[in-house]
């Protein structure tokens, strides 16, 4: 397992730096929010991002993809949490595409899967019902039919929900409540009957969805993986997301801290620069000797995924590692960063406090620093 | 790079060699009292660890990489490589631990005469020389370079006058590596020379501190009219403080190991209760599943995986450098984390073992237990000694942040 990009991987990545710094600053975000974008992402980018080949990253070749492996698709996300670049990327490509190749069958991923890499086709993972993530609580049913399904419940914060084609849904069809057995996934079109999809405006600005399913009916060939045996592909599908989200944090935070180092350099208070003060450097510092923990911590998370020996399980601790800490790091390093601005970091006008945002929203979801710490216990035997 | 089958064939002889030439008993895992630190009086608990050492200084290999011309292995960085894998192949102790190895070596090579070399490599090699280090004086602990010491030039010698604080083993080491005033007319900095001399050399007395844990490893060190020979200055005159930086960051790079070495050993399900906060957590709460108080289970999870992520930085680092786009900055940040990161693991062992960490000696208490009580105690020493974890993060701030220096603004 190696902690440092290979040649290729830092090619991408100085490429993909470089194209956003170009085309995708901050103020295309801020541009899709004051002008209340109904897609909430900009076409016009998302398709460079798309001739770029972003979306096919970490899609096998046979379906469509570059098979650059997950190392590729997380120094992509790094350089677009930069800017907070919002795009279906996290939603279609980590989650939605993630799904179909861990959980589809080879005829699902055929149809699927190319088009999801060349952009066509937009998911959206439905599969959190409260306010805090948890896998296993499900109150979404899903009956046998006939020869079908027929699905009933809510969904929450579901990224992208509102310009999906089709929702990738978690839905219980046995067991009870926590139970592991039980689980099954349904790839099911944004346009079927019962399916009522509600837009939420986010702090971040980025894309979240309420979905309600009234008796949906879905054929047979709409399950991604065996009924009631999706626990296993779903954890998967759901660490690999996480992983990715923590590389996005990676590159906020790491921007977010930049930005007020270069302000701690410029700004001056009884007749010195701020950053001479040593309130401020041994925070700056501690926060530069965390950062380096959580470069630490991605790389060997996005290199486990390309690593075909690793377990499911180390899989799973080394994105609970990763998400845990990232979560954590991310909420320091925005709000010292917020402080260090002093007042200007409170106005709109400027951007640091959209860092503040995004990395409250990105902490969230899939799970928190507390969520992760306690599964991280659990995986651990304590 | 040598030839492959070259290094396939040094391995071959290594492993034979060691094979036959590593006693039984040094291929078990180390305890505290067998340590070997040479010296004029070294002590061998284990008769077996002299036979090692002998056996291994011969090849130069308790210093590998150092040059066959002073005694070292003269292996390239391949070779020994190979070497740490054999050794750690077969369990092998290091044969030898010394101030000399780990610190005064390293610098001695880089800027010391052909003639010091020729003096004192061989001995640091074969263990026959303990070493202290002089740095810390009663004024000067962070603010180092305030030091007081003086050395005043007298024919062949200088005479050395002044004390020294925290001296590491100082009445148990043979010589000392110091840091001396030769100037006090420039700048701080300007005016320091690194140089050494015998212990036994008259006007040289040590008085052992004891400390809170118990422990007296530490000494007072006085000098009244002390000779030292000229020809024992390292580095040249009034240059002594950029060896003693480089120092330094060598002693920090062995430090920082110390965080490694806790968040490794920490691993779960090893042989002691005492080897794994979370065992020790539920075995003195009687829990069998989980950790029953879930404030303390966050708290050890969130322990835990900071020290996974510090072993994949310590790591990332090793694979950096050789990558050659290491900043070597990273020092001061791996020795600051690290010692935090060990610190924290005996708060949270402590938290684990509840009153059964807090004896001090006597009945009612297993000896691993007092152990750790003494431990944790020593382990408050961890961020104040080798550079304060304050002067750590300024250094970060400084050299790493490039943030303005403050300090220099007000010393100008």
């Amino acid at each position: 397992m190696s902690l440092v990009l290979n040649e290729d991987q830092q090619l991408l990545k100085d490429s993909a730096k470089a194209f956003v710094d170009q085309n995708a600053p901050v103020s295309v975000l801020r541009r899709l929010r004051d002008s209340k974008d109904e897609r909430g992402y900009d076409q016009a980018l998302w398709n460079q991002m798309l001739e770029l080949g972003w979306a096919g990253m970490a899609i096998p070749e046979a379906f469509g993809g570059f098979e650059f492996g997950y190392g590729g698709l997380g120094v992509v996300l790094e350089e677009s949490g930069r800017t907070l670049v919002s795009s279906p990327l996290i939603a279609s490509v980590l989650l939605g595409g993630t799904a179909i190749n861990v959980l589809g069958s080879d005829a699902q991923k055929g149809e699927l899967l190319p088009a999801v890499a060349s952009g066509e086709l937009l998911l959206a993972l439905a599969i959190d019902e409260r306010p805090h993530h948890n896998p296993t609580r499900l109150e979404t049913t899903a009956k046998k039919e006939g020869d079908g399904y027929v699905l009933n419940g809510c969904k929450t914060f579901v990224l992208d929900g509102h310009i999906a084609h089709k929702l990738v849904v978690v839905a219980r069809t046995s067991g009870g409540q926590d139970d592991e057995a039980g689980i099954s996934v349904f790839l099911v079109d944004a346009q079927a009957s019962g399916v009522s999809i509600n837009r939420s405006q986010m702090v971040d600005t980025r894309n979240s969805a309420m979905l309600s399913l009234n008796d949906v009916r879905v054929g047979a060939d709409a399950l991604l993986g065996g009924e009631g045996e999706a626990y296993a592909g779903l954890t998967r599908v759901l660490d690999i997301g996480r992983i990715g989200v923590a590389a996005e944090m990676l590159g906020s935070m790491q921007q977010a801290f930049e930005i007020t180092l270069d302000y701690l350099k410029q700004r001056e208070q009884f007749g010195v620069l701020i950053g001479s003060f040593q309130g401020l450097q041994h925070r700056a510092a501690e926060m530069y000797s965390e950062i380096e923990l959580c470069k630490s911590a991605v790389r060997g998370a996005l290199s486990a995924l390309d690593d075909a020996q690793k377990t499911d399980k180390e899989i799973a601790i080394l994105a609970s590692i990763a998400k845990a800490k990232l979560s954590e790091v991310a909420t320091l390093v925005s709000n010292e960063a917020v402080q260090m601005h002093g007042g200007i970091g409170m106005t709109d006008e400027y951007d640091i406090g959209f860092y503040m945002k995004r990395a409250r929203v990105a902490s969230a979801f899939l799970g928190d620093a507390l969520f992760h710490r306690e599964r991280y216990a659990t995986l651990n035997g304590f | 790079m040598q030839a492959i089958a070259q290094l396939e064939d040094f391995r071959e002889s290594t492993r034979a060699w060691l094979e036959e030439n590593c006693p039984p008993s040094m291929r078990t895992p180390m305890v505290d009292a067998e340590v070997v630190w040479g010296g004029r009086n070294a002590t061998f608990a284990n008769p077996e660890s002299k036979i090692w050492l002998e056996r291994m200084a011969e090849k130069g290999w308790t210093t590998p990489t150092w040059p066959t011309e002073y005694g070292g292995g003269g292996l390239n960085k391949e070779e020994s490589i190979i070497l740490a894998q054999e050794m750690a192949r077969i369990n092998a102790r290091q044969p030898l631990n010394s101030f000399g190895i780990s610190m005064l070596g390293p610098v001695l090579l880089e800027s010391g005469t052909h003639e010091q070399k020729m003096e004192h490599i061989p001995k640091i090699v074969r263990g026959e020389i303990r070493w202290c280090q002089g740095y810390s004086e009663p004024g000067s602990g962070s603010d180092l370079a305030s030091l007081n010491t003086k050395a005043i030039p007298d024919g062949d010698d200088y005479v050395i006058n002044g004390s020294k604080v925290w001296t590491s083993y100082a009445d148990k080491a043979d010589w000392i590596f110091c840091l001396v005033r030769t100037d006090s007319e420039v700048p701080k900095h300007a005016g320091i020379s690194f140089i050494l001399f015998d212990m036994a050399t008259p006007g040289v007395t040590t008085k052992p501190i004891q400390l809170i844990s118990g422990m007296s490893p530490f000494c007072e060190t006085f000098f009244d009219d002390v000779r030292a020979k000229a020809s024992n200055l390292v580095g040249g005159l009034n240059n002594g403080w950029a060896i003693a930086k480089r120092l330094l960051q060598h002693e920090r790079t062995m430090i920082s190991g110390f965080g490694l070495t806790g968040s490794q050993a920490d691993k779960g399900g090893t042989t002691s209760t005492m080897d794994s906060v979370e065992r020790a957590a539920m075995h003195y709460r009687g829990d069998t599943d989980k950790i029953s108080d879930p404030a303390l289970r966050d708290q050890i999870a969130q322990f835990k995986i900071d020290s996974a992520a510090f072993a994949m930085t310590s790591q990332r680092s090793v694979e950096e450098s050789k990558q050659g786009q290491g900043p070597n900055a990273t020092s001061s940040m791996l020795k600051n984390y690290g010692c935090e990161l060990n610190k924290r693991r005996y708060e949270l062992l402590l938290s684990a073992l509840g009153s059964q960490a807090l004896g001090w000696e006597g009945e009612g208490f297993e000896g691993d237990e007092l152990a750790v009580t003494r431990e944790w105690l020593r382990s408050k020493a961890n961020s104040i000694e080798g550079g304060t974890s304050e002067v750590q993060l300024n250094v970060i701030a400084k050299r790493v942040l490039g943030l303005p220096d403050m300090l220099s603004l007000v010393q100008k």
